[in-house]
């Protein structure tokens, strides 16, 4: 079916997962800092994140990628260079994941701040009162009511990443999108291996649904809907 | 090369003409108005197949979105671009061969088909959310599907998309910088050539960065204000 392409296909889309997945990881921890950071009382901090959300979200990830992929890598060569160091080569895998993580990062922010303030302030005072402290709080109390808020906001964020990834075929990195343009170079049948292509994507789309629905229903747990 | 003598080098290229053809900036604002003109056409005639009550209506829309919505556009633009001029048929037609062989031709399409299918699903959620009884006293004054649609629906289910429209153009926007891998001298591959040239990403890339940071924040302008207009029967009483 795959014309001995299978196992290259079939190691794009492990690849594929990995990247999306780590993307994801470090995504969700800048995304939760930020919030914080534009939640806090500090001047500084708030108008720190607020110039990473506002400067990140406004250019396309595609510009962004290639402008920090390529830039990390010379900036660091000026710096071996300044420090007579040999040079150190960026693994472009771990480049890519930091790169992605860091420009959905600022989407994430945005839905974490939504979620965040979401929660009744009460609930968090009420904690304290309790004697617990600000990471009791924040474990207990505010991070799993703030999941339910943040949820249908963080499925659509996984989806567009999810989707992203499919850009670091451009700077090199080897991926689903690759592994199916090599082979339909090699058999001459682009066509066919890019409807594949397409067809796998749909399924990780639609399985990461599945998944999200379940979530979805786990975080409402004991929340009453009004009956329409 | 500084930043000054890189834009004193470049700056025609970045903004409207690469010597030979159009391209950077002008180029990726004239493919944004191109696919969104199209795909908004579009996306009127399918958000009222989606939410008609035929199923042979609104399932091949709805599998039409679902598709586009669930693989990334740079797939789309692949399989567009190099799968189906790859067809034997297609080089064979005259008039296939013609507009498949053109990059330009096949980006509008992918980026058209993609922003419809998004645009598709904004309207639909806004024509669902219409209040049902002015849809009920319409159909009581006598007005035929077609009256009711231009006189009722339409007009204030394409208000109330504005504000998520809007965010549909600023991702189009974005959207546009793929397409330099159908060779569309747009303002990503002017800057992906500069670098090329200059060795320096930061700076090349910078530039474009920096101007589509300039056209995100005059739309966002744009869009708040059209929403003042047009959305004011929202806007907060008082004061």
């Amino acid at each position: 079916m795959f014309y001995g392409y299978g196992g290259v296909l079939l190691t794009g889309v492990w690849q594929t997962i990995q990247l999306a997945l780590l993307s994801l990881l470090v995504a969700v921890v800048i995304g939760l800092a930020g919030a914080s950071a534009k939640l806090s009382r500090s001047t500084p901090l708030r108008l720190v994140a607020t110039a990473y959300t506002t400067l990140i979200r406004g250019v396309p990830d595609l510009v962004l990628m290639l402008l920090i992929f390529y830039s990390i890598q010379i900036g660091l060569n000026q710096v071996t260079d300044a420090l007579k160091w040999d040079q150190i080569d960026i693994n472009p895998f771990l480049a890519g994941v930091l790169t992605i993580g860091f420009i959905y990062g600022a989407y994430f922010t945005e839905t974490f701040r939504g979620a965040f303030i979401s929660v009744p302030r009460g609930q968090l005072e009420a904690g304290h009162a309790f004697g617990m402290t600000g990471a009791q709080v924040f474990r207990r109390i505010l991070f799993p009511q703030m999941m339910r808020f943040a949820l249908p906001g963080l499925a659509n964020n996984w989806q567009v990443i999810l989707k992203a990834t499919a850009l670091v075929s451009i700077i090199g990195l080897s991926d689903l999108v690759k592994a199916a343009t090599d082979a339909g170079k090699g058999t001459f049948n682009m066509f066919y291996f890019m409807i594949w292509l397409g067809a796998i994507y749909l399924v990780l789309t639609s399985l990461s649904n599945l998944v999200l629905n379940k979530l979805n229903k786990r975080y409402a747990v004991g929340v009453r809907g009004a009956q329409l | 090369m500084t930043v000054l003598e890189t834009l004193q080098t470049y700056w025609q290229a970045y903004l409207y003409n690469d010597g030979s053809q159009m391209s950077g900036l002008a180029m990726t604002l004239w493919l944004l108005v191109l696919s969104l003109a199209i795909g908004f056409a579009m996306a009127l005639v399918l958000a009222t197949a989606r939410v008609s009550q035929y199923k042979a209506l609104s399932i091949p829309v709805r599998v039409y979105s679902y598709v586009f919505r669930g693989t990334p556009l740079y797939v789309q633009l692949l399989l567009i671009y190099s799968g189906i001029y790859g067809i034997t048929f297609v080089q064979k037609t005259e008039l296939l061969s013609m507009f498949f062989r053109n990059g330009f031709n096949c980006a509008v399409l992918a980026f058209a088909l993609n922003t419809c299918a998004y645009t598709t699903e904004i309207f639909v959620g806004a024509i669902r959310n219409i209040p049902y009884g002015e849809v009920e006293a319409a159909r009581a004054f006598g007005m035929s599907w077609f009256t009711l649609y231009r006189r009722i629906i339409l007009p204030s289910a394409l208000r109330r998309a504005l504000p998520m429209y809007s965010n549909e153009v600023i991702l189009m926007l974005h959207a546009t910088s793929i397409a330099f891998a159908a060779t569309v001298p747009d303002l990503l591959k002017v800057a992906r050539d500069v670098n090329a040239a200059t060795y320096q990403p930061f700076t090349a890339f910078g530039i474009a960065a920096v101007l589509y940071l300039v056209v995100s924040f005059v739309l966002v302008y744009l869009f708040r204000i059209a929403e003042r207009k047009w959305l004011a029967f929202q806007a907060p009483a008082g004061r």
